[in-house]
């Protein structure tokens, strides 16, 4: 029976109401008293020497308050990288400097030059068109090997396009190499998986605000984690401390990764409004965020799968080329190792795997996280290299996975690239997988696709993700420059409703619908008697914000654990009411009982006596009745799934239509399945848009070509099929608290892989030998591939 | 988007004196043309709105011409046309989104000859007259290259007339990100002659499938078309597919038309 409240129910998603009214505070929405609009002045050129800049006209032109150039930040520190990489040799990777403004260099089109700010934004943007650069257009360098291989440079200071040179786990190399140059049998794939702009539905908005009387600071910004912007842009950019620095991420609209990291922006307009004693308020256009926000993937890789006589895997070595972009934004390092390496095991039971990646400086969009971040690369590879070396060896390409999944017995499994799966039952999810996607009903299928002129192709993978990344000790060694914890007070209101003031930050996740419910389950009371605070350093207590699918795994148990530290000292008020010793306490359903007997009293009289403590041991207890808790999990967690899709490709066009698509994961527990399966909804159409449509591609002068949705293919709804979504399977989580494991990534993680898995199989079986096309898989490529 | 002043004329009469003033431009549905002034593409000293005038708007049918006014939105076109003229209401129906063709014009499309844009292949293929406040132009003459056509300086479209074909078919093959017309083929009957037009493939706009045409001529089959080749030499080619994928396209598109007939 479903739940109808609590852990478990799907209870409707109660910031909708304001999002779907129009309601929504947006960062946009905001307007500070006497604010200025910054336009920023971008390079139209991807690589070349900043002669000089002459503000001279613009500062003189109607509205204008004044324009800041890179010489105003001299002194000023850089936007730091958040995660040091070792590389294979013991070096610390290239870390060159990234100013907030440009200084003697443009390193891609869209780099910030100038910021002016105005009156209006439309004087601004008046303005900054007179602003003249005399730029010394070099040759610029957007593909990757052409950037390894003496192509021009992005930072002269390096010597080379090099950032680091990665190898995991290093100690495994040469046995690696025993074993696939003995195996009976080496698959091979090269691939590229393609850049992607992440087109947030909210572009990025930064006001920056300045009280002179009291010399603070206050940042509204479009964040997924505004204590790490507190953190980031004050130590190590502006050297502004944390109690003269606040930072508000209000209703952000979307995020997948885009607004984790700190933007120079951000920077400009808190800066700014400290220089002009005035708030400064910058909004992206649609075109600016193309070319500013940080775009995803971009890796191209060679991936050996070596198996045995019988399809058992022996061992996987792959080598990446990824892509970092002109600068390192904040997470980019960790992308292509720690979340991507550490992944390549997948579902499978590989003894030996070796990783090697080289990060490349090119003259583009710095590229980051991106939903999956990492994930998505290591599972594609993966999963299309096993279903070449199931078509190569003539097996069934699900039972040579099942032949090679980790058994439900095998669990808590250490994988030969440095993780612990602690749960999991890959074979009961394909099994599941099998039945919702009715792959027996397949041929049928197939056969009605033929006689309409198309050919129609089955696709299945597995994928396995890391979420709610961790722990912080583990994360310190292996680089990171932050924890990884996360952290919740919850503070029970004297008529007994709660707020609960979470680190975590929902930018679409619906937080504030799924933490009450955890909340109101365990203390007995209704969810509407809790409310969620979450998003301003100033009410919220520190914490790392929501990316890698971590708010319920982690935020989610900090609340836990505050919520039991409430329910342990409203007993001991409760005991006290009672006359009773504490452990003869029971609570239950919102009321506190003596065991045993009839005595018993109501949750909301305990939380008064917490508030006004007329009767109240203050001997012992002091009176009040709120709790703070940091929580570092001791693992990862290990979300798992199946996903299967179907295509038919029409031959003579070469275009794919995706007839269905069919997901069976295991998240754990579920604290609210309507919004998992949403979550993996969304998940799935970016994973189709990935996987069909999306492709940032520059030109060989590192212009965008892909500028605008003219260019650029978004999924669209009739581009998604009707998702068949399951998440029955659940091995919950064995190290926090509610047994879950994260479901935020999953479908953009699991999705690519079986789109293309499906195209190639919709070939193969209509005579076309194609092997591999790389995504997007778009018309075009199809019938190149088919008429190659 | 850089200032300038608007007028919104009742008439046609006034509408044509607001327009021989220097740097003036006409505005319609303003799907093509927000957007350029948006991104600062554009600058004129006024826009001058045809969209208030009543003898710009509507669809009139009758001696085998459907005739559609220059400001009559896609959505008005594709209902004015159902009954009349199906392939030009399918055309019309299916341009863009359901904004777009609450706004965008006939006139609109025309004039801008955009390159991917469907109208123009349905012009051209029918051999319509473009009926402009000066004169009649026929489609043949109208196009003159991508973005380019016939109009002079502050001259309007007023009308389009559409010889409505014996059977007429448009494919449309997308472009994945702008939905317009990677490849479009309109294909018209007239007895036993046939017109091509092709858009979305070629470097200088929409243009007639001579060898298409006569191929069909008297035997209007798909299989007429089977020992056709398009040369891919001049056609576009982009991130969203090769000139030799256009040049296969067209002849697909033009083998579904005809077979749609
Ligand atoms: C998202 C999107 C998708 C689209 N998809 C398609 C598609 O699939 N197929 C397609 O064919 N089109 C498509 N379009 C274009 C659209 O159909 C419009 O028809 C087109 O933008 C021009 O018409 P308009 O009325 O908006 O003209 P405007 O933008 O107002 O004007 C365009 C130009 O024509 C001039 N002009 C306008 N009317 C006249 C007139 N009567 N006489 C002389 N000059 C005139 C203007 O001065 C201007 O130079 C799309 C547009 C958008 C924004």
């Amino acid at each position: 029976m479903p739940k109808d409240f609590g852990v478990g129910a799907s209870t409707k998603r109660r910031e909708d109401v304001r999002f779907l009214t129009g309601n929504g505070q947006y960062t946009d929405d905001m307007n500070v008293h006497g604010q200025a609009h910054v336009h920023f002045v971008r390079s139209e050129v991807a690589n070349g020497v900043l002669k000089s800049v002459d503000t001279s006209a613009a500062a003189a032109m109607a509205g204008v308050v004044r324009v800041f150039t890179g010489a105003d930040f001299e002194g000023v520190g850089g936007l730091p990288c958040g995660w040091q990489i070792t590389d294979r040799h013991g070096e610390p990777m290239k870390e060159p400097a990234h100013p907030v403004l440009a200084q003697g260099k443009v390193r891609h089109v869209g780099d910030p030059i100038a910021a002016v700010v105005a009156e209006t934004a439309a004087q601004a943007r008046d303005a900054a068109e007179a602003v003249s650069c005399e730029i010394e257009e070099q040759p610029a360098v957007t593909d990757m090997k052409a950037a390894l291989g003496g192509g021009a440079l992005v930072h002269d200071e390096i010597g080379s396009n090099l950032c680091y040179d990665w190898g995991f786990v290093e100690e495994n190399r040469e046995a690696v190499e025993e074993a696939i140059r003995g195996a009976h049998h080496v698959t091979t794939l090269e691939l590229t998986n393609n850049r992607l702009i992440p087109n947030a539905m909210e572009p990025r908005v930064a006001i920056g605000d300045y009280n002179p009387s009291t010399d603070e600071s206050t940042l509204y910004t479009t964040s997924q984690n505004p204590h790490v912007i507190r953190l980031l842009m004050g130590a190590f950019v502006l050297g502004l401390p944390e109690h003269k620095l606040r930072v508000v991420a209000p209703d952000v609209g979307g995020g997948f990764g885009s607004k984790i990291f700190h933007y120079a922006e951000e920077a400009l307009c808190t800066f700014a409004a400290r220089q002009l004693k005035r708030a400064v308020k910058w909004t992206a256009s649609r075109s600016e965020s193309f070319i500013t926000d940080a775009h995803g993937r971009d890796h191209v890789t060679k991936i050996e799968l070596a198996l045995d006589k019988d399809g058992n895997f022996l061992a996987i070595r792959t080598e990446t080329c990824a892509n970092m972009g002109a600068y390192l934004s904040t997470f980019s390092t960790s992308v292509p190792t720690w979340l991507h390496g550490t992944l390549m095991a997948g579902n499978y039971k590989t003894p030996l795997i070796y990783v090697n990646v080289k990060a490349v400086f090119t003259n583009t969009v710095p590229v980051d996280a991106y939903r999956g971040a990492g994930r998505p690369e290591a599972t594609f590879q993966l999963e299309r290299v096993i279903d070449k070396a199931a078509r190569e060896l003539n097996m069934n390409p699900i039972e040579l996975r099942r032949r090679n999944f980790i058994g439900a017995d095998e669990f808590p499994y250490s994988t030969p690239v440095a993780v612990q799966y602690d749960t999991g039952n890959y074979q009961a999810t394909m099994d599941k997988l099998v039945d919702i996607a009715d792959i027996d009903g397949f041929s049928g299928r197939a056969e009605s696709s033929a006689a309409r002129g198309k050919l129609r192709g089955l696709g299945v993978n597995c994928y396995i993700e890391a979420c709610g990344i961790a722990p912080s000790n583990l994360v310190g060694q292996l680089g990171a420059r932050a924890g990884l914890y996360e952290s919740a007070t919850v503070r029970v209101n004297a008529t007994g409703s709660v707020t609960v003031m979470t680190g975590s930050h929902s930018h679409g996740q619906g937080h504030e619908t799924t933490f009450p419910q955890v909340v109101a389950d365990m203390l007995g009371i209704e969810e509407g008697q809790v409310n969620i605070q979450h998003g301003d350093t100033a009410n919220t207590p520190m914490g790392m914000g929501t990316y890698g699918s971590r708010s319920i795994a982690v935020g989610g148990a900090a609340m836990v654990r505050a919520t039991e530290k409430i329910i342990s000292k409203a007993k001991k008020i409760a005991a006290h009411l009672l006359e009773a010793p504490e452990g003869d306490i029971e609570f239950k359903d919102g009321s506190f009982a003596v065991a045993g007997t009839d005595k018993s009293v109501a949750w909301g009289d305990v939380c008064l006596a917490a508030y006004v403590p007329h009767n109240y041991p203050l001997e012992e207890l002091e009176p009040g009745l709120e709790e703070t808790a940091f929580y570092d999990p001791a693992n990862f967690t290990f979300p798992a799934g199946a996903y299967a899709c179907e295509v038919e490709v029409d031959p003579e066009t070469g275009k794919v239509d995706i007839c269905s698509f069919a997901a069976a994961d295991d998240f754990g527990n579920v604290i609210n399945p309507m919004i998992v399966d949403g979550q993996v909804h969304g998940g799935i159409a970016q994973g189709i848009g990935q996987a069909l449509l999306e492709h940032a591609t520059y030109d060989d002068n590192g212009q965008l070509l892909a500028g605008s949705y003219m260019d650029y293919a978004m999924p669209r709804a009739d581009d998604v099929p009707s998702l068949v979504v399951d998440h029955s399977c659940q091995t919950p989580c064995t190290h926090n608290p509610l047994g879950v494991k994260g479901c935020g990534e999953a479908g953009a993680i699991g999705s690519p892989p079986a789109v293309v898995n499906a195209v190639i199989d919709a070939l193969e079986r209509g005579g076309h030998s194609v092997g591999h096309i790389d995504m997007p898989v778009s018309p075009s490529r199809v019938w190149a591939a088919i008429n190659g | 988007m850089y200032n300038f002043d608007f007028e919104r004329p009742s008439s046609l009469a006034d509408a044509i004196v607001a327009l021989a003033q220097e740097d003036s431009q006409a505005l319609a549905g303003g799907q093509t043309l927000i957007p350029t002034l948006k991104n600062r593409l554009a600058n004129p000293a006024k826009l001058v709105s045809l969209m208030a005038i009543d003898d710009l708007q509507g669809v009139a049918v009758g001696d085998g011409v459907v005739c559609v006014k220059a400001a009559t939105t896609h959505v008005a076109a594709a209902a004015g046309a159902a009954g009349s003229f199906p392939a030009l209401a399918e055309l019309a129906g299916n341009i863009g989104d359901p904004a777009v063709r609450n706004r965008g014009t006939v006139g609109g499309s025309l004039a801008n000859n955009d390159p991917s844009a469907c109208y123009p292949a349905a012009a051209l293929a029918t051999g319509a007259t473009i009926v402009t406040n000066l004169r009649e132009i026929s489609a043949d003459e109208f196009f003159t290259g991508m973005f380019g056509t016939a109009l002079g300086d502050g001259e309007i479209i007023t009308e389009v007339r559409f010889p409505v074909p014996d059977a007429a078919n448009y494919q449309k093959f997308e472009q994945p990100a702008s939905r317009f017309a990677l490849v479009g083929v309109f294909v018209a009957r007239f007895g036993d002659r046939a017109r091509v037009a092709v858009t979305g493939a070629s470097e200088d706009g929409v243009f007639r499938w001579v060898e298409a045409e006569s191929a069909l001529f008297g035997n209007f089959t798909k299989a007429s078309l089977d020992g056709l080749e398009l040369s891919p030499e001049g056609l576009i080619g982009d991130i969203h597919g090769s000139a030799e994928y256009r040049a296969h396209l067209t002849k697909i598109m033009a083998g579904r038309a005809v077979a749609a007939c």
